[in-house]
């Protein structure tokens, strides 16, 4: 990253404490190599994510954001995913709608015991968010950003 | 009198005379409903506790606010004049308990339709409007030195064009013509919107959330909108920026329609209370089309559904999931 001086971005993963933290643990300690790309947020659930909490993230300064859950059927608190996945799919239908998502804003299902998934859903979305470049719509106090009033006057 | 005129100040006389049947029997401690407004355009939201005030009570092409507003938490015997999109609000709301069905008397009017006053008003430039007359079809305006007929149709709100329920879908008693004709559900507005490329669709969404002074009007007379604590209030943490910096601007669009996914019982109230003209239903389009698409929901039609985000399927769609 820093050393190679090429830009990589930064991608806000909130992750549930009962599935994708655990698998994200379980690909550490398992010495499975991911990109440096992500910073993790614990949360109870997937169902906790308030789509407000991705939009913040978007705000301050990520190129992109992940949410991870258990697998459907899966969950900890037995329906917050599936409450979850409904509010992901209008949430993302807005975004896209609006001229926003464009595919930085990412959701996926990684249990416990699945190390080298989280690993692979890493790489893909950090791919992703890669190839579309530094977020600037959202972001606040960007130069240049698509919301900077003193570049567009 | 002529028959036309005839027909709002009937309709206005039934509802006076249920209201005054309610305070009698003491089926309710108040009457929710409208009065002439002090200005010309406008209908203004009463509350009548007595018989001698009924007479305030009218029934125009002006009562455009949306009743249902005043429910949340209020204690008491009610009853609540109200329109097809007012009692979708009801629906909303007595589900989400915030009010209960043994409180309300609903006095059911079927709507013809509100008049945007905001485009009457550019139609009328800079001529203060003195009186308008609703007629059945058309709109009579009168200045200090002039008249100008308009066509009643022609100058209603936008949502109460494509309006799908302008007979209430519950009621007490139904007062008024109970035979209009509803429009078709339409989304080609969405559609259209979404084949614009994504560049002009957010140059939109910016230019719109330019003109907003995030004076919350929309948010204070929308009817779902009853939260204690609103998100963009919230100072510890402050999630939102108070000013009006577009991005902070923006999210307060994107979430303020979020929060009424599902729920938004499309009346309108958000726009018509808007002091700068945003086109705030844009975001509550999309998010009623795919929640009719999705979850096949409509807002506000049934006391029986359970609201569309507090309810799952096993195999509701995922295909937007990372799969490595």
């Amino acid at each position: 990253m820093i050393e190679t001086g090429q830009w990589e971005p930064k991608i806000v993963a909130f992750l549930c404490n009962w599935c994708s933290y655990a698998g994200a643990d379980l690909a550490g300690t398992s010495r499975i190599q991911y990109p440096a790309s992500i910073r993790v947020i614990r949360v109870p659930c997937s169902g906790r994510i308030d789509p407000l909490f991705i939009l913040a993230s978007l705000q301050k300064g990520a190129d992109g954001v992940l949410v991870s859950g258990c697998h459907p059927g899966e969950c900890h608190y037995l329906t917050g995913n599936y409450s979850a996945r409904r509010k992901f799919a209008l949430l993302k239908n807005l975004l896209e709608h609006m001229g926003l998502d464009e595919g930085r804003v990412q959701f996926s299902w990684v249990s416990a015991s699945e190390g080298l998934r989280f690993a692979k859903v890493v790489e893909e979305v950090t791919a992703r968010v890669r190839a579309l470049g530094p977020a600037n719509k959202l972001m606040k106090n960007v130069p240049g950003g698509s919301l900077d009033v003193s570049a567009q006057q | 009198m002529s028959p036309e005129v005839h027909w709002m100040s009937q309709l206005s006389n039934e509802i006076r005379e249920a209201a005054r049947g309610l305070l009698r029997d003491g089926k309710a401690q108040v009457i929710i409903g409208f009065e002439k407004g002090s200005l010309s355009l406008r209908g203004r939201p009463c509350f009548i506790r007595n018989e001698k005030d009924v007479e305030r009570l009218v029934w125009n092409g002006f009562c455009e606010t949306n009743v249902a507003r005043y429910l949340p938490k209020r204690k008491g015997k009610m009853a609540i004049v109200a329109k097809g999109c007012d009692s979708r609000a009801l629906v909303e709301l007595i589900k989400e308990n915030q009010v209960t069905r043994d409180q309300l008397f609903i006095i059911g009017v079927p709507c013809e339709g509100m008049i945007d006053r905001h485009r009457v008003e550019a139609e009328m430039g800079h001529d203060a409007i003195i009186e308008a007359e609703e007629r059945e079809e058309s709109l009579i305006l009168r200045t200090r030195d002039s008249e100008k007929i308009l066509d009643r149709k022609e100058y209603l709100y936008e949502n109460c064009k494509a309006c799908t329920h302008p007979i209430p879908v519950i009621y007490d008693v139904l007062i008024g013509k109970p035979n209009l004709q509803s429009a078709q559900k339409d989304f080609s507005d969405v559609e259209t919107f979404g084949d614009l490329s994504p560049e002009e669709r957010w140059a939109y969404l910016v230019q719109e959330a330019g003109k907003c002074i995030r004076c919350y009007a929309c948010r204070n007379a929308c009817p779902m909108c009853y939260c204690p604590e609103c998100f963009v209030d919230i100072s510890k943490p402050q999630w939102v920026g108070k000013s009006t910096e577009l991005s902070d601007t923006i999210v307060f669009h994107l979430l303020r329609a979020f929060h009424l996914a599902g729920r938004c019982v499309a009346c309108g109230a958000c726009e018509q209370a808007c002091p700068m003209g945003v086109d705030i239903r844009k975001l509550n389009r999309k998010l009623e089309k795919d929640v009719a698409d999705l979850f096949n929901h409509e807002a506000g039609c049934s006391l029986d559904e359970v609201a569309p985000l507090a309810t799952y399927r096993v195999d509701d769609p995922d295909s937007f999931m990372v799969e490595p």
